[in-house]
């Protein structure tokens, strides 16, 4: 008989991923509450997942929303502010290309899903699809689209 | 794209690893964890030691494998199982005292989902031997209303789910035998010397 497994188990499984995908799509700051809000939704509706569902698309999907919702009201709380700080905040980035980091996230929230998902987790197109809840053609066109953007970005840098 | 499959690998796994640390505790507070457990030193090796909300549910030897014991309570109980030492700390603090010789008898709430029928009412009787003396397997069987079942008597004490504060380590053969032990006999051997029930 396949059983679920503990949820301490699932955690230690997918807790680098999924932290590895917020990071890249909302940035240092928010992937820790992202990350939270994440898996306190995985570990309310656990009990009720089928045991031979794809448990890492399952919660890639939930952290995939958490960052949407968190971008989505970022914009919402965005003002225009009268002084631009000289400084920039200096962010914690993971080992790396900070530069490639900072351009990924320079990108609208669905490219830069699609792009995280196909060329940093290696997920299929139609994976990307199903975690992103579109078509695995429109996957495909923001996974492109966003791969441009990027050369683009880190030719002209 | 190669260099975004590479990059931010390394820390990213320590980072993770640092939210998931804070992550046990918000679940907890958020009463979302069905099934708490920690590991608990004793002087009889380490315990694996697990509580619902109802109560203390497990606890297993070192002659168990913890992991084992976690995938138990996840099958048998709810997949909502997390490592939370928090929700724990009366559990080790009547643990440690009894060990000290500081305590006779254990009050944290029990809770018995893990037995069954015969099984559950033979550690029921169990429950009641008081701290310093000693049953006999026959003696259970009888408290728990069928004197002829005591090998069934032995094979309930064998499955205690929660030996120390359901007290089998109490319970001899009628010749005056140590009988059996899940954490081994040296373990039965030490709790009656500590308790000077012999």
């Amino acid at each position: 008989m396949i059983t679920l497994p503990p949820f301490e188990a699932f955690l230690e499984e997918h807790r680098t991923p999924v932290y590895r995908l917020l990071h890249a799509m909302v940035g240092p700051q928010a992937a820790e509450d992202c990350f939270q809000e994440t898996f306190l939704s995985a570990l309310r509706a656990y009990p009720r997942l089928p045991r031979d569902a794809n448990h890492r698309a399952w919660v890639m999907r939930i952290a995939t929303n958490k960052a949407f919702d968190h971008l989505r009201a970022a914009k919402r709380r965005a003002v225009p502010v009268a002084e631009v700080p000289e400084q920039p905040v200096a962010d914690p980035e993971l080992d790396g290309e900070p530069e490639l980091w900072r351009a990924v996230r320079s990108l609208p929230p669905l490219q830069r899903a699609a792009v995280v998902q196909r060329y940093v987790f290696d997920l299929t197109y139609a994976e990307v699809g199903s975690a992103l809840g579109c078509s695995e053609e429109a996957a495909r066109a923001n996974a492109y689209e966003g791969r441009r953007k990027l050369r683009k970005a880190m030719a002209d840098a | 794209m190669r260099e975004l499959k590479t990059v931010g690998r390394g820390d990213a796994d320590a980072m993770a690893a640092q939210a998931a640390a804070r992550f046990h505790d918000l679940a907890a507070e958020r009463g979302l964890v069905d099934v708490a457990y920690a590991v608990v030193p004793s002087p009889v090796g380490d315990l694996i030691v697990a509580t619902t909300r109802r109560g203390l549910v497990r606890i297993g030897f070192p002659t168990e494998a913890p992991q084992d014991v976690v995938e138990e309570l996840s099958v048998l109980l709810s997949p909502r199982v997390l490592e939370a030492p928090a929700k724990l700390d009366e559990v080790r603090r009547e643990l440690d005292e009894y060990f000290e010789g500081r305590r006779t008898r254990f009050e944290v709430p029990v809770d018995m989902s893990l037995t069954r029928g015969f099984t559950r009412k033979v550690l029921q009787a169990t429950a009641r031997i008081p701290f310093g003396s000693v049953s006999t397997y026959r003696d259970v069987a009888r408290k728990a209303g069928n004197d002829r079942a005591y090998r069934a008597a032995g094979n309930a004490l064998g499955s205690n789910p929660i030996p120390i504060v359901v007290p089998c380590h109490r319970v001899l053969h009628s010749g005056g035998g140590l009988g059996g032990y899940g954490g081994g006999l040296g373990v039965k051997r030490f709790l009656l010397d500590l308790e000077h029930a012999l």
